[in-house]
């Protein structure tokens, strides 16, 4: 016999039910932590990814623009390159706690799997320079081209990745040696360097060229370009910056400067299948862990969009400071 | 045998230096007049080696990247004294170097660019601002980096609209350029909607540029010459020779902003600029050499980097091979100006974003924006493909 539920329980048991959607909805699994560095205001936003809200504003050195937790997520750096060092930030307390003894003029830099090494991009005087991070002390310096910007390291941390702006390349340097060991032509003012996370494929961001170069890490050679086409929009406003990858390699997406817009690209084909209308000037970007969500920075309105990566939609604008530049997210 | 070792060392030494492949050697000639115009003010009194500044810094930085392409760029700069035959000085140049920079009045690069004709030699035209070198008078072998007049007033002329300013005075200088300049500056009103409600000449009367007691007596005259003005609500003046402009500011009569060869100045470059990367090639322009960087600098600082750019991309020093590709649909410069830099395939001038500067800050760039153009917003600055008169042959 079958038990008759009457109407009554029917809602009870309802209720429960959208209570736990709720609840499940709710619950904590993109609590992360946000810290964006906003170039003109010399401060660092700090967005918890749960609400969605700002929830500090740290004052930091003059102009930053580079910022990376350290691998532990004890720490937040941030390059203030007119200070000409690296500022570290307790994730903890929110304070400056100490800095890094980088170059002249640093802008962005990259970190080791074992987060033990930084390497950082000069800007001023054409050099990348090796710092321990634990010692704080730095172990050398390399020669690149004018204008270091990008880096990256492969994932097998044997390549460090760095581009320069002005000479046109990514300079492959071996990161035991400390030395270039390839130069790779790309379109002008390459900004920004990312792999691949099966290290197949080195992609190389060009401001002003308006492409991204698709390299063979292997052959170190240009294999292949993502352009972009925005109907309406001259060419010249596509500028290409920030791009990051999904994990399994699947998807990308490409900050597209002054055209406002974030470029999904299908990265087996290379081609762009959606641009996402965000703020303006967009330039860098960071994926939250669980890669639910894309944060990106735009410089002239002054805030961050969030992006949602599985429905490839824009779902949020946050206001931060001045010209945001560079964001980071809590591991 | 102390002599067969000797022998041995040097042979040696020298299999080891034909080891390392020799580079590939550019040579890239830099002609100019001697001497610089005395200006009014005298923080803008340019340097000794105003534009030579610029064009060795983008040596450095063509060499900076050759030295990861085994490419080598040097210059070889002349300087023309009062009786030297340009000609002359540019075919000598053209034996070693195959593209050569000028900072030459618009006849002299009339005369090397027929000179080198068939020589194959790439000229840049770094310092004239004459449109005719452009259109009737143009020639298939000089591409121009400096912006012309007409490229410069039609910036200005969109800010002023932008602002709406549309009500000009227009005062201009007794001498050639800046009569080349007022046409321009005309043809930019009514291209734009404003009106240029009167004009007046100043004339050059002689005199120095440096007394003891100007101030005074500038203070007097300025006023005078601007009363009984119709409305109007901006000054623009035209003055290259630099004979008055820079006197006009805070001393019209009517209270009015200045604009054109004083106040707010339409330039390629302003040791203000710091925006999209700028600060960069600020900081290694005044590391090397000192000083600030003005526009010459940095229109031979563009010539000399579109001659790296080209050879590292075609990795080749041909002239021919290099003139090529500059030419091609694929190539564009970045000069820190927000967008890339082309080349107008009709009459071989660099297209690009114009500044306004006050002196002090980097107040607008142009092309402003609503301008709009169905090619390049770029094309909204100077003299378009429909208009020109240029037939590259």
């Amino acid at each position: 016999m079958q038990a008759q539920v009457s109407g009554d329980e029917k809602r009870m048991w309802r209720g429960l039910l959208s209570l736990t959607v709720l609840w499940l909805t709710a619950s904590p699994a993109s609590a992360y932590i946000a810290y964006v560095s906003n170039e003109k205001g010399n401060t660092v936003t700090v967005i918890d990814t749960e609400k969605w809200a700002v929830t500090a504003t740290i004052k930091v050195g003059q102009r930053p623009r580079g910022i990376e937790f350290t691998r532990n997520g004890k720490f937040v750096m941030v390059a203030v390159g007119d200070d000409d060092t690296i500022q570290v930030i307790d994730a903890k307390t929110q304070q400056i706690v100490d800095t890094l003894p980088s170059g002249p003029d640093p802008e962005l830099f990259t970190q080791d799997a074992a987060g033990k090494i930084l390497y950082v991009a000069n800007e001023n005087d054409n050099t990348v320079t090796v710092i321990d991070i634990q010692k704080r002390n730095r172990l050398g310096d390399i020669q690149v081209g004018v204008e270091p910007e990008g880096m990256m390291i492969s994932p097998d941390g044997k390549i460090l990745i760095c581009t320069s702006e002005t000479t046109n390349m990514a300079h492959f340097i071996d990161t035991t040696k400390r030395e270039v060991v390839a130069n790779v032509l790309v379109d002008s003012r390459p900004r920004f360097a990312e792999f691949k996370h099966d290290g197949s494929e080195l992609w190389v961001s060009s401001e002003i060229g308006g492409t991204v170069s698709i390299i063979d890490p292997v052959k170190r050679a240009v294999t292949g370009k993502v352009t972009f086409n925005i109907p309406g929009l001259r060419s010249e406003a596509i500028q290409p910056v920030g791009v990051g990858i999904t994990r399994d390699d699947k998807t990308a997406f490409v900050a597209l400067g002054p055209a406002n817009r974030v470029a999904v690209v299908d990265a087996a084909t290379h081609t762009v299948t959606k641009y996402l209308l965000v703020g303006q000037r967009v330039w860098h970007m960071a994926f939250t862990p669980d890669e639910k969500y894309l944060l990106v920075t735009n410089g002239v309105s002054n805030d961050v969009s969030v992006i949602d990566v599985a429905a490839q939609k824009v779902i949020k604008t946050i206001q931060v400071g001045e010209l945001p530049w560079g964001v980071t997210i809590s591991p | 045998m102390i002599r067969h070792l000797i022998g041995a060392i040097g042979l040696s030494v020298m299999a080891s230096h034909a080891l390392a492949a020799e580079p590939l050697e550019v040579g890239i000639g830099y002609l100019r007049h001697a001497g610089v115009k005395e200006t009014l003010s005298l923080v803008q009194q340019p340097a000794e080696n105003n534009g030579t500044a610029g064009a060795r810094l983008a040596i450095e930085d063509n060499n900076t990247t050759g030295k990861f392409l085994n490419q080598h760029f040097t210059l070889d700069e002349v300087r023309l004294k009062g009786g030297d035959d340009v000609a002359n000085a540019a075919t000598t140049l053209a034996q070693h170097d195959g593209f050569i920079i000028l900072d030459l009045p618009a006849d002299d690069v009339l005369k090397v660019a027929d000179t080198l004709r068939d020589r194959g030699t790439v000229l840049f035209d770094a310092g004239s601002k004459d449109d005719r070198l452009r259109e009737e008078d143009c020639r298939a072998n000089v591409v121009h980096v400096a912006p012309t007049r007409s490229m410069l007033a039609d910036a200005l002329a969109q800010y002023l609209v932008w602002k709406q300013w549309k009500r000009w005075l227009l005062v201009v200088g007794s001498h050639e350029a800046d009569k080349l300049y007022a046409d321009a500056l005309r043809r930019a009103a009514t291209r734009f909607g404003a009106k240029i409600v009167q004009e007046r000449t100043f004339e050059d009367t002689g005199g120095a540029r440096r007394t003891d007691s100007g101030v005074t007596l500038i203070q007097r005259q300025m006023p005078v010459f601007t009363q009984q003005a119709p409305a109007y609500d901006v000054l623009v003046a035209a003055d290259e020779s630099e004979v008055f402009a820079s006197y006009l500011p805070y001393r019209t009569w009517d209270p009015r902003p200045v604009a054109g060869s004083a106040g707010l100045v339409p330039t390629s470059w302003d040791a203000s600029h710091d925006q999209w990367g700028a600060i960069q090639i600020q900081n290694r322009f005044i590391k090397l050499n000192s000083r600030h960087m003005t526009a010459l600098d940095m229109q031979a600082w563009t010539a000399a980097r579109m001659v790296g750019e080209a050879t590292s991309r075609t990795n080749s020093g041909d002239a021919k091979m290099v003139f090529g590709f500059i030419k091609g649909k694929d190539f564009s410069i970045a000069a820190f100006k927000g967008q890339r830099l082309t080349l107008r395939d009709w009459n071989l001038q660099l297209r690009q974003p114009i500044l306004l500067a006050d002196g002090r800050m980097v107040v607008s760039v142009s092309p402003q924006e609503g301008f709009l153009h169905q090619v390049s917003e770029l094309d909204t600055l100077g003299v378009d493909r429909p208009e020109t008169k240029c037939k590259l042959k």
